[in-house]
């Protein structure tokens, strides 16, 4: 029989917070992190609602106690901030004890930097050093370097999807007995270029997104990173490691539709969470909540309650978004959500979808609004992407 | 971890070269200093027109090699998708943060945003061939590629998956190239830096199955990627998976045959010293994916041996990290 | 009007890359989407830029496009009655 994979360490950084703490807290006070842009001038700031995290950049260095001459991009710092605590939490004395790997996600890079500097590259050499903060993979390698981690190091960009995916690919490693624990997350900072992107999609909201009411407008943009260290159960119980809880089953499909479009009886999702149910050997009756991906954008709302319908049919979970609380933090947002499962699980708590008012006409379902005291054994989150990419994972109680 | 084995059973590529397979390392184009463009093919051809109008060269290119790759396995629609890319689809997204810039985020449209984020290939390939399966893209600089082969490999051995497309994809973008230039990272025709390379741009992509076919190339065996290089890992990597350092026969190198990088690859050639050598980049040029070519390369020479030598080995790295191995089997 | 249209034409065409489109091959009252000419919803929100960026027409909503990129003719109405440069 294999092994389980157990989670025993998770970092967060959000609009709601800082730390684990921070972020259960307003989880559960129900308080948004939602506000006005202020980390960079923008002609859309006074139109839009982001989820910033409350850090500034030199804040985030100096309580990393990093070298400030370096070329860190705020995805990165976001990245270490909550890497470290991950690892912290799961009291990983040495890095390297087994073999460790470290998959992170991202969507646009260091974009955050590069649109800064962009235009000065060719005259300023003050700014050359951030040329190469554009890879992908740059900020995964300042983690790594962070953490002293020797081992696999990998990064995936699946658009809004990547954590998910980044935690389904550390599983695997474990799984095929390539590696003994891996930390799986993602960071994305905000910047003008997502913002710009999603604005000429005609899906950002000027207020405060209100996912699967009827009347919803649009996404908010958010921007955090977080982290979850996964390892095989063996390695977790000898040395006496707390355990959060289980990844019992995962899924990824594509939509195959449009290319940033989701089709409207929600094709993938449906793939992705029946792929996840499959492995996990459960039926869907046995899902008891489902962190959405829930955007608030017309087109993903309606689709995945399409697709949550078709998969659980009249006993669909309580289920709600928590994009109200951060924005939607594109290829962080499965990480982030990976946490808020967990801590679902280990408070034994729904947490509430905000700003619901008014259920969608389409759907027979609507997401649970106020926090709620529940037994949870299994739960399950979804998180979908441009180019048709869906993926689910589930989380179980140990 | 079930007993699967992985076979290569079909390829194609664009890169500087003339053709998209069958190569002759003896009549192949040597990569010039500075700035190479790929061979661009008719698209035309394989592709129905509609389809290209909002394709950037990366997704063009991606999608001819991918298709090229399915014809020769007489394939049409692959159980999953991996992609690896370094930079992504960097023209759209250098259009679209240029434009941004320019006119001060007014007036811009959404089709370069949608075609920036990095899974545009991946994305694209699966709408136009109809594939709902797993749909992966890895962005880890110099172990992209591997990183998606290594997805692929692990899930056809695990019995995840019967087979999988696998592809690596990089374009030139004229002003991040520039500033890679600046940054000394590229040289420029007339100079050469200390740690600069001759870059390329290309795609190319393998249709691994676990039932080998008359067409086959190559098994793979095993693959391996790690942050840092332990001294005994080839060794070690070797022997897991039961072969004698003589047994090796061949290998393919991701040298960019830079002073930084001189030291590792030196290193593991002198584990190998009656081994046949080839530094692939010396014909594609670098790119973050060039090692997926390097695995084309190597693949087309194991299945052309005719000696005993049966085993071929890949290794990359660059800049001392992002070291990966590949074990290939003639078939 | 005529020239209206024309302008049109060839501005969708330039915007839309549909390089193996002849003018003459858009007629005016042709669907623009699904069975006519094909486009798609991206194609929509590239259309509603140009709105702005030529005509100094703003649509706020995608759905307002519908009715308004039916044809080449009712485009070129909607632009006659609302431009405001």
């Amino acid at each position: 029989m294999q092994e389980r994979i157990v989670i025993t360490g998770m970092g967060i950084v959000s609009a709601i917070g800082t730390s684990v703490e921070e972020n259960l807290e307003a989880l559960l006070k129900r308080e948004s992190g939602l506000g006005r842009l202020s980390l960079f001038d923008s002609i859309y700031k006074d139109q839009i609602q982001v989820g910033e995290v409350k850090l500034t950049d030199k804040e985030l260095e100096e309580s990393l106690q990093m070298d400030l001459n370096d070329n860190y991009t705020r995805t990165t710092l976001l990245g270490i901030y909550a890497a470290k605590q991950a690892v912290e939490n799961a009291s990983i004395e040495d890095i390297n004890d087994c073999r460790t790997g470290l998959i992170s996600s991202t969507s646009v890079g260091g974009m955050d930097y590069i649109e800064r500097y962009y235009t000065e590259f060719a005259t300023n050499p003050q700014v050359v050093k951030y040329i190469t903060s554009q890879e992908a993979g740059a900020s995964t390698d300042k983690i790594a370097n962070y953490l002293g981690l020797k081992g696999y190091v990998s990064t995936i960009s699946t658009a809004c999807s990547s954590a998910a995916n980044a935690i389904m690919m550390g599983c695997r490693m474990i799984k095929s007995g390539k590696l003994d624990r891996v930390i799986v997350g993602g960071t994305d900072a905000l910047s003008k270029f997502t913002i710009n992107g999603f604005n000429t999609l005609m899906i950002l909201s000027d207020s405060l997104n209100s996912p699967f009411d009827q009347d919803r407008k649009g996404l908010n943009l958010g921007e955090a990173a977080a982290y979850i260290v996964i390892e095989k159960e063996s390695i977790a119980r000898n040395a006496n490691r707390a355990i959060l809880g289980v990844v019992s089953g995962y899924g990824n499909a594509n939509d195959a539709f449009h290319q940033t479009a989701s089709s409207e009886n929600g094709e993938g999702a449906y793939l992705a969470m029946e792929k996840a149910l499959t492995m996990a050997g459960l039926e869907s009756n046995q899902i008891d909540y489902i962190n959405a991906h829930g955007t608030a954008t017309p087109n993903n709302d309606l689709s995945e309650g399409r697709a949550i319908e078709r998969i659980f049919v009249d006993k669909v979970p309580y289920f709600s978004s928590t994009k109200p609380y951060t924005g939607h933090t594109l290829a962080a947002a499965g990480a982030i959500e990976a946490v808020y499962s967990l801590l679902a699980i280990g408070h034994q708590k729904v947490f509430a979808n905000l700003n619901f008012k008014t259920p969608m006409e389409e759907l027979n379902i609507q997401p649970q609004t106020e926090t709620l005291d529940l037994p949870l054994q299994h739960v399950m989150s979804n998180s979908f992407g441009f180019g048709g990419n869906c993926s689910t994972v589930i989380f179980s109680k140990a | 971890m079930s007993k699967n084995t992985i076979y290569i059973n079909g390829l194609g590529s664009v890169s500087i070269q003339e053709q998209s397979r069958n190569f002759d390392l003896s009549t192949m184009l040597e990569i010039q200093q500075g700035i190479n463009l790929a061979k661009q093919p008719s698209y035309k051809d394989l592709m129905p027109p509609a389809s290209l109008r909002r394709m950037s060269k990366g997704v063009k290119m991606g999608m001819y090699a991918a298709k090229i790759a399915l014809q020769e396995s007489d394939i049409k629609t692959p159980d999953a998708i991996i992609t690896g890319t370094g930079l992504g689809c960097l023209i759209d997204s250098e259009k679209f943060l240029e434009l941004l810039l320019e006119n001060d985020e007014n007036h811009l449209t959404p089709t370069a945003f949608i075609q920036s984020t990095h899974n545009t290939v991946g994305g694209q390939i699966a709408l136009q061939m109809g594939c709902k399966g797993y749909n992966f893209t890895y962005v880890h600089q110099n172990s992209s590629f591997e990183s998606a082969l290594l997805d692929a490999f692990l899930q056809i051995k695990g019995s995840e998956l019967e087979n999988a497309l696998v592809g690596g994809i990089d374009e030139v973008g004229s002003s991040t190239y520039k500033n890679l230039q600046i940054a000394e990272k590229i040289n420029t025709e007339e100079q050469l830096f200390e740690s600069g390379v001759n870059a390329a741009e290309g795609a190319t992509f393998f249709f691994l199955n676990k039932e080998a076919t008359e067409k086959s190339y190559a098994e793979i065996l095993d693959i391996s990627i790690e942050n840092t290089m332990d001294k005994n890992r080839i060794e070690t990597f070797l022997s897991d998976n039961n072969i004698a350092i003589q047994e090796v026969g061949s290998l393919f190198l991701g040298s960019c045959e830079l002073a930084v990088d001189k030291e590792y690859f030196s290193s593991f050639e002198s584990l190998f010293p009656t081994a046949e050598k080839v530094l692939y980049k010396r014909y594609v040029g670098h790119h973050h994916t060039a090692s997926a070519f390097g695995l084309l390369l190597a693949a087309e020479h194991a299945q052309k041996q005719v000696c005993n030598e049966k085993y071929t080995l890949l290794y990359n790295q660059f800049e001392g990290k992002d070291h990966s191995l590949i074990l290939l089997k003639k078939c | 009007m005529e020239d209206l249209k024309k302008e049109l034409k060839v501005k969708i065409i330039e915007v839309l890359n549909l390089e193996d489109i002849e003018l003459s091959e858009i007629g005016d009252q042709d669907a623009l989407f699904g069975d006519g000419l094909g486009l798609d919803s991206i194609d929509a929100l590239e259309l509603i830029v140009l709105m702005d960026k030529d005509y100094g027409i703003k649509l706020s909503d995608p759905k307002e496009g519908r009715e308004i990129f039916q044809s080449i003719e009712t485009m070129a109405a909607y632009i006659a009655a609302h431009r405001t440069k």
